[in-house]
């Protein structure tokens, strides 16, 4: 595989994995922040929204001295026997996962806020338990919620570069991915493949977008067309 | 009636301003309506029983206890069926699965009504495939009843179930509902506050007041108290059972008997002779004179004997209970006409019927 090719399936990967794991994370915390009343819903929804004001180095530079051999994550995952994550796939994963919580969170939580009450009371009173009216009414109602989560999720992990770089630097097949591919070419004046990538991730962002405007719009529960 | 054939419930429960604190006994079966003003506590009750509602208390159904002072079931695990004021439809479900979402979570083994007889009760086939967006306010409400009525409960709760409707609308679900009445066994908790639909429909009332009970006991007793705090007003009146004596084609009237007179009402297509019929008779249709005055235009005139005097019951208006036979009616005056008339309990009076309108 060549050197780019080798970059675009490490983005892909590591933006569908993170997207995966974000979608059964961030499920529960919007369905929490949603539906509390508790005092701890503020700071919670605060700590979720951090990714978004912080630059993307403070994030990796507090992930780099919290996976590392001194820090508490770094002293689990060794002691785990699975060694330490900074500058492996899987340490680009966890902070991905960090990175793109709110993109995450976010949407599902306002899916999540304008269902309405009455119907789960309908299906309490239909014998639907807590966990069957959460698959059989909030689920399938929150579908735009879950779609625009995913592909926000998916498209911000494939734009993210600070962070990356913080934590994975730059080795092929492990944490090269485009972004910093890309950076890479332009650091070494090779313009035409950074031309190249750059231009494909602005075309796929724009259809990224585009699509997913077209379908939360076709995806509206109870409108009829 | 044993006490396992009945519905009991006590409740206490206070919000920032307003408490609910009931107690009632109520019958095992047929329709009891829930009376009142709105923000009277009706919607508040239903919901305590439902279990939506958290609510100190206690409560049993028939046989069953559903809430105890250390323990309450959740909503899930109550066998009760309610039907919300507003659409409750799942909207990203076809009417079939709307439908049978209770039915497929009830057990099999206690099923008693299968989806063919509810479709065909209520008139649900022509709507099974389509989309609850794409029904009108009054089939909405039937698909809501029929979707209640498959999970097979032993308590059916309907919160005004027809308020959001139409005049039309109204009048097209009533029948459905009088037939669930006379075909199921299922007591059902009706809540409303249009004395029509509660003429129409209940065997029984509980009239409450700023989260209380006020009065409740089967609805024609009630009705012809005079003596409770509850105020219908110009909605005062008494139902009464009678049956069909006789039809007049010629002056498009018929005669209805019950048990102390007849009385003559405008006749309707759908009625004929034998027939059971519910009445109403409003305290505000019905003037007392001493004889009998038979050169006038009103038809209805019935001996009676006065039997209650609820004076100013507002300013300037009292309310008097007559007995006709066995019958209560309540007629509602000036207090100087009862003044003026010299009124005593005891006293032979007649009754001129202005009104008598057919409640079903």
């Amino acid at each position: 595989m060549s050197p780019e090719w080798q970059a675009v399936w490490l983005t892909l990967k590591l933006a569908g994995i993170t997207t995966l794991l974000l979608l059964i994370i961030g499920t529960p915390i919007a369905w929490w922040l949603a539906r509390t009343q508790h005092w701890l819903r503020q700071p919670i929804a605060a700590i979720v929204a951090l990714p978004l004001v912080l630059p993307p180095t403070v994030l990796g530079f507090y992930l780099l001295i919290l996976m590392g051999p001194d820090g508490a994550i770094g002293q689990l995952t060794e002691s785990l026997g699975l060694g330490l994550l900074p500058f492996t796939f899987e340490g680009l994963v966890v902070a991905s996962v960090i990175y793109s919580l709110p993109f995450t969170v976010q949407p599902l939580q306002n899916a999540f806020l304008s269902l309405n009450e009455n119907l789960l009371e309908a299906a309490a009173t239909l014998r639907a338990s807590a966990w069957d009216r959460f698959v059989s009414i909030a689920i399938p109602l929150a579908r735009p919620g879950f779609l625009t989560a995913a592909v926000l999720s998916f498209a911000h992990t494939i734009g993210e570069f600070g962070v990356i770089l913080m934590i994975g630097g730059s080795i092929p097949g492990e944490t090269k991915v485009l972004s910093v591919a890309i950076f890479d070419h332009v650091e070494a004046l090779e313009y035409t493949q950074a031309h190249w990538l750059s231009a494909g991730m602005l075309a796929f962002s724009f259809v990224v977008l585009v699509s997913l405007y077209t379908l939360n719009g076709r995806f509206q529960p109870g409108v009829v067309r | 009636m044993s006490h396992s054939e009945r519905i009991q419930a006590r409740f206490q429960c206070h919000f920032d301003k307003f408490g609910l604190d009931v107690d009632l006994n109520l019958p095992g079966s047929g329709i009891t309506a829930i009376f009142g003003h709105s923000g009277c506590g009706k919607t508040t009750l239903l919901r305590c029983i439902a279990g939506l509602q958290t609510a100190k208390g206690h409560l049993s159904v028939l046989d069953e206890l559903w809430q105890t002072a250390s323990h309450s079931w959740p909503v899930h695990q109550r066998p009760l069926a309610y039907v919300f004021q507003e659409t409750s439809l799942f909207p990203h479900l076809s009417v079939r699965k709307n439908l049978l979402y209770g039915y497929r979570r009830v057990p099999a083994e206690q099923r008693k009504i299968t989806p063919e007889q509810v479709y065909d009760w209520l008139g649900l086939t022509p709507l099974l495939d389509r989309m609850p967006a794409r029904l009108s306010g009054g089939e909405r409400q039937r698909v809501a009843i029929g979707r209640a009525l498959l999970t097979s409960p032993r308590l059916l709760l309907m919160d005004e179930p027809l308020s959001a409707l139409d005049q039309q609308s109204k009048q097209d679900i009533l029948p459905y509902l009088e037939r669930l009445r006379d075909t199921l066994a299922i007591p059902v908790l009706y809540v409303s506050h249009s004395t029509a639909e509660v003429a129409r429909l209940a065997d029984h009332i509980v009239m409450m007041e700023r989260g209380q009970v006020v009065a409740q006991g089967p609805l024609q007793e009630t009705l012809a108290r005079t003596d409770h705090p509850f105020r219908l007003e110009e909605d005062a009146g008494v139902i009464l059972n009678g049956e069909i004596a006789e039809v007049d084609d010629r002056w498009t009237l018929c005669k209805v008997v019950f048990d102390g007179g007849e009385l003559w009402l405008r006749h309707h297509d759908h009625l004929s002779s034998g027939m059971s019929v519910r009445v109403q008779v409003l305290a505000r249709d019905v003037s007392i004179s001493l004889h009998e005055h038979k050169d006038q235009s009103i038809q209805n005139l019935l001996p009676a004997t006065v039997d209650h005097i609820a004076r100013e019951v507002v300013p300037g208006i009292s309310l008097v209970r007559l007995l006709a036979g066995g019958t209560p009616f309540l007629a509602r005056l000036t207090s100087r006409s009862v003044h003026r008339l010299q009124l005593t309990l005891g006293g032979q009076v007649w009754m001129q019927i202005k009104s008598v309108a057919l409640a079903d």
